[in-house]
């Protein structure tokens, strides 16, 4: 009972502490707000009349709803690029925004699995997934493991977070029995949601684009990329706007890592590249429709080559350490970063992927207004979820900063009315 | 009493677990469930249920068979491609024969026509031929529907199991099991499943009303549907709907383990090929020239 207690006064705290803010605060609850009611207006157009309401078609049966998951997939998958360094390495510096990689994990979990949702044709029948009353395919499908891994994903995460914040909104140190072996065992389930969303595309041999042994790592490149690309601006931001203190060192260090990521991930779509042109097979196609379209059709190219342009733009700008240092140019690398691979982990796999289809034709996919205002709605709804998972968040962690490093003079700068405001 | 029992902590949590594991049970044993795993004697009731709502759906009566696959019998399909002439009577007699929506149009055949100068080259291909007459000079057609594969991507990548290979070698789909997620859509190398994007329109004069569970029963929005060999005909010893309408001659349709079957004396003296060969699907569908 005393468990349900504190925890209901942790949940009461964490509600009054997301409903006060100042007005841009407000503002932007309202602006996310909006897009969710018109992405929410949107899917109830498209659950009454069907899935023909977006661009997808029996040739292009896959379109913007699950290239966006795959992107997301990749982000959520990012947050073990801090944890790696935080809890193998002891790194200090970046220990401290790890639990923000972990909130940023889970709300992409929860928009990869709405993406999943809004695109499949029965979503009522969602539990047929899920044994005993279902039926899940597994180990034989890998859409069955892809919904394993994301929920035991989402779960650690989930569990981890909570349990830090809960204990150190108790004044508590977080318990390390809980916490490191959980820690370890997200690296690896980090690796695996990727892994095991690129095995989704790469196991259909129907599909010459995607059957490339290539695909899992080059997912887990871009992958490091995009998702610290996000966190960099989020750690900015709340530099600007709280109290809570980063070092230029940590963001740095994360700038650095993306670097190495990027210069993989142009590597590997190189080799990729080379194979196709080099060997010029029938398999070429797909690769020629992304980069030179084919014959009239050429809808995907500006995306391509946006795509390539953005992500050496991001590559240059990363790999020197006085752009890194720089925020102007930190800024516009990770915009750069995160645009780049959206493109091409989103409509730059599945389009082509799929186009031209099984049998030679071609259909020039590109979503309806509908795809983007449910896509929007999705996006809208992550970013509130980790807005007030922030909200909460930042000053508990305020609280625990004090309470740990009060010996340090250099700690003591945060001001003591947070801790109040927290602990009231 | 009972209320005075010294622990009501445990009693309630006994209580939540026996609710929920009452829960279970009945959601298990009552509750919706592929049609691939129900017992025979359940199957009979769920068909029951699906012909009073198919007949109270469509005002007329809607049989729906539950034939089950016959011992000794493998089907397969061979298609002469120096036959076909490109008509498309096919695609339509499937359509009729199905129940496959008309608005939107939805046709588990696609008749490709070829380049004989290129050969079969699917991307050369086109669908959307329509010359004033068929067959046209330097053309030929390959008409191209579920292949039924031996190593089946489709089945395999299911999530749930709502699609899977009967015994005597018809892939078929549960219309009632599948979430529309169309991940056998994009394993399936020959395009051969079509998902109903929208409510399949189908005027109330033209449903077939002699349908069977696994084949041409009426379909929802939002799932998958293909070719099942007319699953509804084959399994009464009917040849499937495209062999009877096609004018050339080109279908044949018969028991691969019969020795004495036409199918049979096909593969055994005609030149064969099956589709995308090295992707080993080992389709029950081949292709050959008989001329």
């Amino acid at each position: 009972m005393n468990t349900i207690h504190r925890f209901s006064r942790f949940a009461r705290g964490s509600f009054s502490l997301m409903m006060q803010g100042p007005r841009s605060y407000w503002l932007w609850l309202m602006f996310l707000v909006a897009l969710i009611i018109s992405g929410a207006l949107a899917y109830a157009a498209q659950v009454s009349i069907g899935l023909g309401v977006t661009a997808m078609r029996d040739q292009v049966s896959w379109g913007f709803y699950i290239g966006n998951f795959t992107f997301l997939v990749g982000v959520a998958a990012a947050a073990v690029v801090l944890v790696i360094p935080a809890y193998v390495y002891d790194w200090k510096p970046i220990r401290e925004i790890v639990i923000y990689g972990e909130l940023l994990a889970i709300s992409a979990i929860i928009m990869c699995l709405l993406f999943v949702i809004v695109d499949i044709g029965r979503p009522d029948r969602f539990w047929h997934l899920i044994p005993p009353f279902g039926y899940l395919n597994f180990p034989r499908s890998i859409l069955a493991w892809d919904v394993l891994v994301l929920n035991i994903y989402f779960l650690i995460n989930l569990l981890v977070a909570t349990h830090i914040l809960y204990r150190a909104f108790h004044g508590q140190r977080y318990a390390k029995r809980l916490v490191v072996p959980l820690v370890l065992l997200s690296i690896p389930m980090a690796v695996g949601i990727h892994t095991v969303t690129a095995f989704l595309y790469n196991g259909l041999a129907a599909r010459p684009y995607w059957n490339s042994s290539i695909l899992a790592p080059q997912f887990l490149a871009s992958a490091f990329c995009s998702g610290p690309a996000i966190l960099l601006v989020v750690l900015q931001l709340l530099r600007r706007f709280t109290a809570f203190e980063i070092q230029d060192q940590a963001i740095g260090k994360i700038a650095e890592l993306m670097a190495y990521a990027m210069f993989l991930n142009l590597f590997l779509h190189g080799a990729e590249a080379f194979k196709e042109f080099y060997s010029d097979t029938d398999h070429l196609l797909f690769t020629q429709y992304w980069y030179w379209g084919l014959g009239e059709h050429r809808t995907l190219v500006p995306y391509a080559w946006s795509a390539v342009a953005l992500n050496l733009v991001s590559f240059a700008l990363f790999v020197n350490p006085k752009a890194r240092r720089n925020w102007i140019t930190l800024n516009l690398g990770c915009a750069a970063t995160y645009a780049g691979v959206y493109i091409e982990k989103g409509m730059g796999l599945i389009i082509p992927g799929l186009t031209p289809d099984a049998l030679g034709e071609i259909y020039e996919y590109y979503p309806t207004l509908t795809e983007l205002r449910v896509a929007a709605g999705i996006f809208a709804l992550g970013f509130l979820v980790f807005t007030l998972m922030l909200k909460v968040a930042v000053p508990i962690s305020l609280g625990e900063f004090i309470r740990h490093d009060h010996a340090d003079p250099a700690a003591a700068r945060t001001p003591a009315a947070h801790e109040g405001s927290v602990l009231a | 009493m009972e209320s005075n029992a010294p622990s009501p902590a445990i009693s309630r949590r006994r209580f939540a677990a026996g609710a929920a594991t009452a829960a279970v049970w009945i959601m298990t044993a009552c509750g919706p469930k592929r049609l691939h795993e129900v017992p025979r004697a359940r199957l009979k009731k769920a068909i029951q249920e699906l012909e009073r709502q198919y007949s109270s759906n469509h005002s007329k009566q809607i049989t729906v068979s539950d034939a089950p696959p016959l011992p000794g019998v493998e089907f397969a399909y061979a298609l002469d491609l120096s036959r076909c002439i490109g008509c498309r009577r096919c695609v339509y007699a499937c359509v009729q024969e199905n129940n496959q929506s008309r608005e939107p149009q939805l046709h588990w055949i696609r008749v490709l026509s070829m380049e004989k100068e290129k050969g079969v080259d699917l991307s050369h291909a086109d669908p959307y031929y329509n010359p004033p007459e068929v067959p046209e000079p330097g053309h030929f057609y390959v008409p191209v529907a579920c292949q039924q594969c031996r190593n089946a991507p489709c089945t395999k990548v299911c999530p749930t199991g709502a699609t899977w290979t009967e015994p005597d070698g018809i892939v078929v789909i549960d219309y009632d099991w599948c979430i529309g997620c169309r991940y056998c859509m994009a394993a399936c190398p020959y395009g051969a499943r079509h998902f109903n994007w929208t409510t399949p329109g189908i005027p109330e004069a033209e449903i077939n009303s002699q349908t069977h569970y696994l084949g041409n029963r009426p379909r929802p929005k939002g799932v998958v549907e293909k070719c099942t060999f007319c699953i509804q005909r084959v399994r009464q010893g009917r040849y499937p709907a495209c062999v009877e309408v096609c004018p050339a001659g080109a279908r044949k349709f018969g028991n691969l383990l019969d020795k004495d079957s036409e199918i049979r004396y096909i593969i055994e003296h005609k030149r064969v090929l099956v589709l995308k060969e090295d992707l080993n699907t080992l389709p029950r569908f081949f292709y050959f020239y008989a001329t």
